[in-house]
């Protein structure tokens, strides 16, 4: 029987990172040059592995339900393009949010554990990912207490991922790590590695609330920890950069480090997620770029 | 779903254009400022497709002898005479030429060596910029790179390069040699004269004076005409072991100087400790980069036992990600083998690494049907005494040994007659120190390969050369000093 949580890893079972080679390393899928069927076809998947998302104190209903009504047909005028994989909001805006994308392919992630600091008693963040998973979440995002993570308390971070991942029942978990925050390839690495074997279902970079969010070696970083432990138990871990992908070049770049690293079973949105607001219409202007070889006004491209 | 489907393989093609510049139908020897016809032409041939890309002149002892007298006169009345800091002026608009010609130098190198454009591009002809630049910056300070000696040229230099790199090796002999006040004449190799002889034009462009720099093409008995020229003073060569030593034999007691850069057989050593992502691309970078047509390749991997296995799956995996194919194409990591010959050589090496016993692994993807390919090979279980581990192949092919413990590492990497490079693997600083203290090579790298940078002198020990090429090293190797 397959056992989806494994032991506290220690630091030390962790690779070390070199920087300046996995910087390099990312660079060099920059140099890779998409043209015609292969970018096209990249774009289609990019905008399927959208999570739109709104973190805002400002969010209300009424925002979010229109959001959720781009998620669900991104470019009104052909709806062979997405839908979007999830909308991404606050616990309180779930059920707005499920009322909408209800039959549709469009899932419903939350943010919970105190997103985006951590910095409250597991008991009270608990709450909150079942209150999440009651309103209807079907994913939940947690954010693990860096805090505790520098002052060395490894093992609370495994533990509390291990308590959301009990906490969420069916709904999925995706551990943000703040990578920004961490700082070094070495805690995003071992943070990785401990959050899969707490039983994290995907890892995220950043809740895109600290200045550092996604960046293509860090994603690289946590790309090859998941190949690691896939390649130790067998298990998929999906991966969410979030953050700082605005346009569409960078998000195929990421695309292609996906399909080098890890190869062509996690291109889907299964195991593969962009966290992202600004980036649909991107992807948009440029399927429509490649269809008619024009770019479009801006206005043609729904702001939701 | 097609072909060029994002999710199901190949990339569509994304070539490098080859229409904004020419390359004529054939070119002469560039000789005293003017295109000289040779007696005799050759065909230089797109080693990716097999088509014939230009005819090249074959210079002959005449046209050698000719070719030195017009360095030697240029040396005479103008160059050893000039201000240095005009000197450098020269460089430095030959540099600014390059950066301006970057992407035809590039293609032309692409399709004349059939190296990927990705490499050309981003590291050929950038580092023969960079060289030019370097050394133009010395030609008016030599007296402070060499403080109490007085500096002065040496007069006409031979100089013969290989195939591998054509323009970057022309760029590491020429600045240098210009900057120091000395005049040349240049062999490029016979598979490849034509970035060689595309820098004669842009060498004219830049308004040099006649017979500063001479370009002539041709074969080995072109070299060996001009390394034996009497009135060459000095003879500088980047190639084979083979007739490196035979250019010291023939140097031997004439009073030339001479500087050999020759072959490698590089241990790249990687500890348990290493950061082993990184280490796997660093090894990919030290032997396939260029197709293994590098003489400080990493060409045998030293991986310490308790992560062999670990190691050997992740650089398989990353291999089966490399794209072989087209040279032009941005797409492309693996480009075509340089000739015929340079292909049966590889194949015959791989032969015997089979009947040796070695454990050979190929990646899965096929090759283009014209011109000369050769898949990027592992052989595992490898040891010393194995063929494969002890000659340099110039190809895409490692050669995967374990060992235990440091000093092991250390005693088999130095058991070998070259000594140009080497690389260690480790997080721990301390063991850099200790390793790259005790290998016998002229350039170690830790926790990288293959880094090139003018500032850094490049060059072996043993049979892999003699003298220094780049930064201050390789500077004095074109001046006389004298305290």
């Amino acid at each position: 029987m397959k056992c989806d949580i494994l032991p506290f890893p220690a630091r030390r079972d962790s690779p070390t990172i070199d920087q300046i080679g996995v910087e390099e390393r990312a660079q060099r899928f920059c140099s890779r040059s998409l043209k015609k069927e292969t970018k096209m076809s990249a774009l289609k998947l990019a905008v399927s592995m959208l999570d739109v998302t709104t973190l805002e104190g400002a969010d209300s209903v009424g925002k979010v339900s229109q959001m959720c009504q781009k998620a669900m047909h991104p470019l009104a005028q052909d709806p062979s393009i997405g839908p979007a994989a999830a909308v991404c909001v606050y616990p309180r805006m779930v059920k707005a949010a499920a009322d909408v994308v209800k039959g549709s392919k469009v899932k419903v992630a939350a943010v919970a554990t105190q997103f985006p600091s951590g910095q409250m008693r597991l008991k009270e963040r608990l709450a909150e990912v079942r209150y999440a998973v009651g309103e209807g979440a079907d994913e939940i995002d947690m954010v693990i207490s860096r805090g505790q993570f520098f002052q060395g308390e490894y093992r609370a971070i495994y533990d509390e991922v291990a308590a959301c991942k009990e906490a969420c029942g069916k709904a999925h978990l995706k551990v943000i790590l703040e990578t920004g925050e961490l700082t070094t390839y070495d805690n995003v690495r071992y943070a990785s590695d401990m959050s899969m074997a707490a039983g994290a279902d995907f890892i995220k970079t950043s809740t895109g609330k600290v200045p550092i969010a996604a960046t293509l070696p860090v994603t690289l970083v946590m790309l090859q920890a998941i190949d690691d432990f896939y390649e130790r138990t067998g298990r998929m871990v999906g991966m969410k950069p979030a953050g700082g992908i605005s346009n569409a070049k960078l998000a195929l770049q990421y695309l292609v480090m996906v399909r080098e690293v890890l190869g062509p079973k996690w291109l889907t949105n299964k195991w593969f997620r962009f966290g992202a607001s600004s980036l649909t219409n991107d992807l948009l202007m440029q399927i429509r770029k490649q269809e008619t070889g024009l770019y479009q006004s801006g206005d043609y491209f729904t702001k939701d | 779903m097609s072909a060029n489907d994002f999710l199901s393989g190949g990339f569509a093609a994304a070539p490098e254009s080859s229409d904004h510049f020419e390359i004529k139908k054939s070119y002469d020897l560039f000789i005293d400022g003017k295109w000289v016809k040779a007696p005799k032409q050759f065909e230089t041939i797109n080693p990716a497709t097999d088509e014939v890309i230009s005819r090249v002149g074959f210079a002959g002892k005449k046209e050698i002898n000719q070719a030195v007298k017009g360095a030697r006169k240029a040396y005479d009345s103008v160059w050893s005479k000039m201000p240095p800091a005009e000197r450098g002026k020269y460089l430095f608009r030959i540099a600014r030429l390059i950066q301006e010609r970057a992407r035809e130098f590039a293609v032309v190198e692409s399709m004349d060596g059939g190296k990927p454009i990705r490499e050309s591009r981003d590291v050929d002809v950038p580092l023969a910029a960079a060289h030019f630049f370097y050394h133009a910056g010395w030609a008016d300070k030599l007296k402070y790179a060499f403080p109490g000696a007085e500096v002065s040229s040496i007069g006409v230099v031979g100089q013969v390069i290989p195939w591998n790199f054509p323009l970057l090796m022309a760029a590491w002999k020429i600045a240098p040699a210009l900057a120091c006040g000395n005049t040349v004449v240049l062999k490029p190799a016979e598979t490849t004269p034509l970035t060689a002889l595309k820098l004669a034009e842009l060498i004219q462009d830049a308004g040099l004076p006649p017979g500063v720099v001479n370009i002539v093409s041709g074969a080995g008995d072109t070299g060996q005409a001009l390394v034996r020229h009497p009135d060459v003073d000095k003879v500088a060569f980047t190639g084979s072991t083979a007739v490196g030593k035979a250019i010291r034999r023939s140097v031997a007691g004439t009073g030339k100087r001479f500087t050999l850069e020759l072959g490698g057989k590089a241990a790249n050593i990687v500890f348990e400790d290493a950061p082993i992502n990184e280490a796997v691309e660093g090894i990919v970078n030290g032997i396939f980069f260029n197709q293994g047509h590098v003489c400080c390749a990493g060409s045998r991997l030293f991986v310490q036992e308790s992560i062999a296995d670990k190691v050997i799956k992740k650089l398989k995996k990353r291999i089966e990600s490399l794209v072989i194919g087209n040279p032009l194409d941005k797409n492309t990591d693996i480009g075509a083998i340089n000739s015929g010959e340079q292909l049966a050589r590889i194949k015959n090496l791989v032969k015997v690494g089979k009947d040796e016993g070695a454990c050979i692994w190929q990646p899965s993807g096929g090759v283009p049907r014209k011109g000369n390919w050769f898949k990027p090979t592992l052989f595992t279980q490898c040891a010393q005494s194995h063929r494969i581990v002890q000659e340099e192949v110039f190809g895409p092919v490692l050669a995967i040994q374990t060992f235990r413990t440091p000093q092991e590492a250390i005693a088999k990497a130095n058991n070998t007659p070259y000594g140009l490079s080497g690389g260690v693997w480790t997080d721990k600083g301390s063991k850099i120190f200790k390793m790259t203290t005790g290998l016998n090579a002229g350039v170690v790298w830790a926790n990288t390969f293959n880094k090139f940078d003018p500032s850094s002198p490049f060059g072996g020990y043993k049979e892999s050369g003699i003298g220094r090429e780049g930064g201050l090293h390789g500077l004095s190797a074109y001046c006389q000093l004298s305290h």
